[in-house]
Order: structure tokens, then sequence, then C-alpha cells
């Protein structure tokens, strides 16, 4: 399994040809208390960076968008019910997609995690 | 550090920063906007016990009568009559000791600002005002009453003072600290109190919808104030986040969202503050368009709003009837955390101002079922006389 991060703070774990993806731990924080998440239909086909959820906090809506591109296969209901999962627990059971992936080249561009933690220690 | 040099601290900026607190750019200051425990946990204990907040960044000031030969209540009536000229509350019939929540209106019945003016309990105050009038609109605020006093009474700043907000059902506890005085005050009185922390201003009043006291403090006083206040248990640091949420649940207006130039107090459901003998003599700046839509009902409303589901709704979303007419907009949208869900105030059309109508916000471009609902969303909690 790898894990890619993007420079707007959304990670992209990878199994065979399936991608799942949430915002980082370091984005949740800077969100704060996440009162709501919209996570988009199954069967939606995105290209990467489209805009592919929300996540709002008590103060603010914030888009979250598509890592790679894909298909979205699957979503993280629990966090319908549960949206503070996302700062429970960002980088694993805080997932917000499955995209069932159609250009897996894209993953090349994307930080690992030492470059996405030094891309951090910058802002 | 990569902060904007340009703007404005406050005595208590160090302290924030030291604290961790998440500081970003708000009329035209260096605020706190929240602390490492966030939004949700300090909204939750301002509610539950007593929050601490700096509003240094708010405008403070006292105007005097230059006429000294005057005092006692004829002081207070000879001052009253200058600014009632600008303001359309009763601010002759002031109590000692009283404040009033009032409107700055324009020509045309738009608000301008939404602020308080109190008269001192001193005998010896006499012929003196208090305002607090909002961060943003304070140049504008202060150069409207000197204009409309110039030459009989002097405008003296003291926005370079700590405005201190102590909020909750505790805050009764904490306020102890500058002294017996403040305890004794009701909901919307102020006093002067002498005490350990040289003269302070404290008013019974707050921006919370919870019982609470702002204290107007010395700017080299208030860091050994606040510290003493955070050393008790009941009491932590909220940041700004946190008080737009318990005032977006209270009910109350944020100027420049839910009060701007084109909406009157009337459509604000703000007429309570426009006191009846100035309603009769209607001699205030929109007193045409002010008194008119208190006789005729204003065309459109401020009103409550809650979700059907759990999709916030943000300030500028549409409200369109249920025959997807445009009918108004949000104001003021977030979520609630006493509240447990989203929350929102906006305008709309007379017709559709009802509590119970049922309307729909856009939000991205999708309608989500709301409905109107009465104002506040969780109940006051002031300390009022008797």
């Amino acid at each position: 399994m790898t894990t890619k991060y993007t420079k707007d703070h959304e990670w992209v774990s990878v199994a065979g040809d399936i991608a799942t993806c949430g915002i980082t731990a370091y984005a949740a924080e800077q969100l704060g208390d996440v009162v709501f998440v919209e996570l988009p239909n199954v069967g939606r086909i995105v290209s990467q960076g489209d805009e592919v959820a929300v996540v709002e906090s008590v103060k603010a809506a914030s888009d979250v968008y598509a890592p790679v591109s894909g298909e979205v296969v699957d979503v993280n209901e629990a966090l319908a019910e549960a949206p503070e999962g996302v700062n429970e627990a960002a980088e694993t059971t805080g997932w917000f997609t499955k995209l069932k992936l159609t250009d897996p080249a894209e993953l090349d561009a994307l930080m690992d995690r030492a470059a996405y933690d030094t891309y951090l220690a910058g802002l | 550090m990569s902060e904007d040099t340009s703007l404005k601290t406050t005595p208590l900026t160090g302290l924030w920063q030291s604290m961790g607190g998440r500081m970003v750019p708000f009329a035209g200051y260096l605020m706190p906007v929240q602390f490492p425990e966030g939004v949700m946990k300090e909204h939750v204990w301002t509610r539950e016990s007593c929050g601490l907040f700096d509003v240094s960044h708010m405008g403070p000031a006292f105007l005097a009568l230059n006429e000294t030969s005057l005092a006692g209540d004829a002081a207070h009536a000879a001052i009253a009559a200058l600014v009632e000229t600008i303001l359309p509350c009763d601010v002759a019939g002031l109590a000692p000791g009283q404040l009033r929540y009032t409107t700055l209106p324009n020509a045309s019945g738009g608000v301008l600002d939404d602020l308080f003016v109190g008269r001192p309990k001193a005998d010896a105050d006499q012929g003196t005002l208090y305002f607090v009038v909002n961060a943003g609109c304070k140049e504008q605020d202060f150069a409207i009453i000197a204009e409309a006093c110039a030459g009989k009474a002097t405008l003296t700043r003291a926005d370079d003072r700590a405005l201190i907000a102590v909020q909750g059902p505790k805050a009764v506890d904490a306020i102890g600290n500058v002294g017996d005085g403040p305890k004794r005050l009701s909901f919307m009185e102020f006093a002067t109190v002498k005490g350990p922390y040289g003269e302070v201003v404290v008013s019974r009043s707050g921006y919370t919808g919870e019982d609470g006291f702002e204290v107007l403090i010395a700017a080299d006083k208030a860091e050994a104030f606040v510290r003493t206040l955070l050393a008790t248990a009941h009491v932590k640091a909220i940041g700004l986040g946190a008080r737009d949420s318990l005032r977006l649940e209270a009910g109350l207006c944020l100027y420049g969202h839910d009060l701007d130039e084109t909406t009157s107090p009337i459509e604000a459901g703000l007429a309570w503050t426009i006191q009846k003998v100035r309603r009769e003599r209607g001699d205030f700046p929109g007193a045409a368009r002010i008194l008119k839509e208190l006789a005729e009902k204003p065309s459109r409303k401020r009103v409550g709003l809650l979700p059907k589901d759990k999709a916030p709704a943000r300030e500028g979303a549409e409200i369109r009837n249920l025959a997807g007419e445009k009918v108004g907009m949000v104001t003021s949208g977030g979520y609630g955390p006493s509240v447990g869900g989203p929350i929102a105030m906006g305008y709309v059309d007379a017709a559709f101002a009802a509590v119970g109508t049922e309307l729909d916000l856009i939000v991205r471009d999708q309608p989500r079922r709301w409905v109107v609902a009465p104002l506040p969303f969780v109940p006051h909690n002031y300390h009022r006389k008797g």
C-alpha cells in the first residue's frame, strides 16, 4: 500500500486500483471541529483536482479536491452521522472516498510522507 | 512571524500568542479566533461555566459636556439632547447607571452601526455618556458623535484600554476579583469600580446570551487581571470563533452581516430599541422610513432558520419559497454547538417570516429544506433586575 499527499492536504492510499482518499491530520487540525461532510454520489467520475467533497467546520465550508482521477466506488457513510470522525482519525477511519483509479501515473507526481512533512514544515 | 505588521494589537495580544491562540486579522486587529481546545469546546465551556474574551478591538468612548455649570439631571438632559439628534433611543430617560442597546441610523433609515450608550451612576459623572461601538465602525461613529456635539461636548476615546468580556453562568463568581460592586449590577447596568486593578468600568452585558460582564480596564493592568481570572478553575480564554457561534445562537445581530446601511432597525426586529417617547417625537435620522415601517409593518424581516437535515448554510445563501422564487438571503449561518446542529439568520419577505414556514436554502446549488424558527435559538440567561 502506497500513501501519497497533495499540497491541498489530501491523502490517497492505493491498494490495487482502488485509492482511498481523505484529508490530512494537519488539514483537520486547521479546520477545527468538523460538523458536516458532504460526500459525492457513488458512480461519479472525477478528474484530479475536481471538488469531490465539502467539509464544514463551525465557522466555514471548505472544498475537498480529488487527489487523483477516478470513479467514486465508495464513500464513508459513517461521517454523515459522526463528522467528528474526521478530527479523531483523519488519516485512517476518517477517510472520505474510495476511487477506482483511471490514471495511476498521476500518483507519481504527488508527495510521499517525507516530502509532505517537509512541505508542512515550510508552511 | 509572517504576521501583517500593519495590524493593531491589544494589551493582551502577547498573552494570547503565548497561550497558543490562533491569531487572525479582524477589523484591523490581530485577534485570537480560537485556542487549542477549539471553537466547539470553547463555546460549550462559556455556556456551562465562564469564558473570557478579549474585545479590546471594539470602540469604548466617553462623551462629556463642555459646559461645566450644569450638574445632576440637568447635565444629563443636556448631553442626552445632543446625542438624541443622532440616536433613536431614549437617552434622556436612562436611569443613572443604565445602558441601552441602540442603533446609529442613516438618513434613509438604514443602520450605520449598533452600539451601547450608558448614563453613569455617580452624581459627579452626570453630563457624561459611555459608548461602546463596533470595531469596524469606530472611526465613522466617533466622527458622527463628535460632529453632532461639536463645541458642546467632547468625545474621549478609550480604545487604548483593554475591554474584556467575562461571560457565562459562573461569570458572577469570577468578577469578584475586581470588587463586590459588579455583582450588584443587573443586566444592562454599569458602574465605575475602584479596586486592585485601578479604576475599571464594569457593565453587566455581553454578546453571548449568557449572564456576564464587560470590563474596561487600563492597558497596563489588563494582563494581570486576565491572568488572575484564568487561574481560577472555571474561567477559560475564548476566541472570536466561539464568540460568533454564541451570539448567533443568542439571536444577536453582527454588524455588517445581519445589519447594514440598507436594513432598518424595524426589519431587523429591533423596534424595541426605539422607545415610545422617541417614536412620538420622530426626531432622529431615518425617522420617515422607520416610523412608516413601525406603522405598516416592514416588507422583510430578520428571522431564525433551522434545517431539516444536517447541512449548514452560510452567509449569502439564497432563500427561496417552495415555488422556487427568491424570498430572501442568509446573513449569518453556521453551527450551533449548544443547539447541536446548523443554525442561521436571514432576511425574508414578510409573507414568509412566520415561525414554522418552510423554505429552501440554496447550498452549493442544491435546495435544502429549512424552517423559520423563533429567536433566540437558546434562551437568554441574563441577570435581570427584580
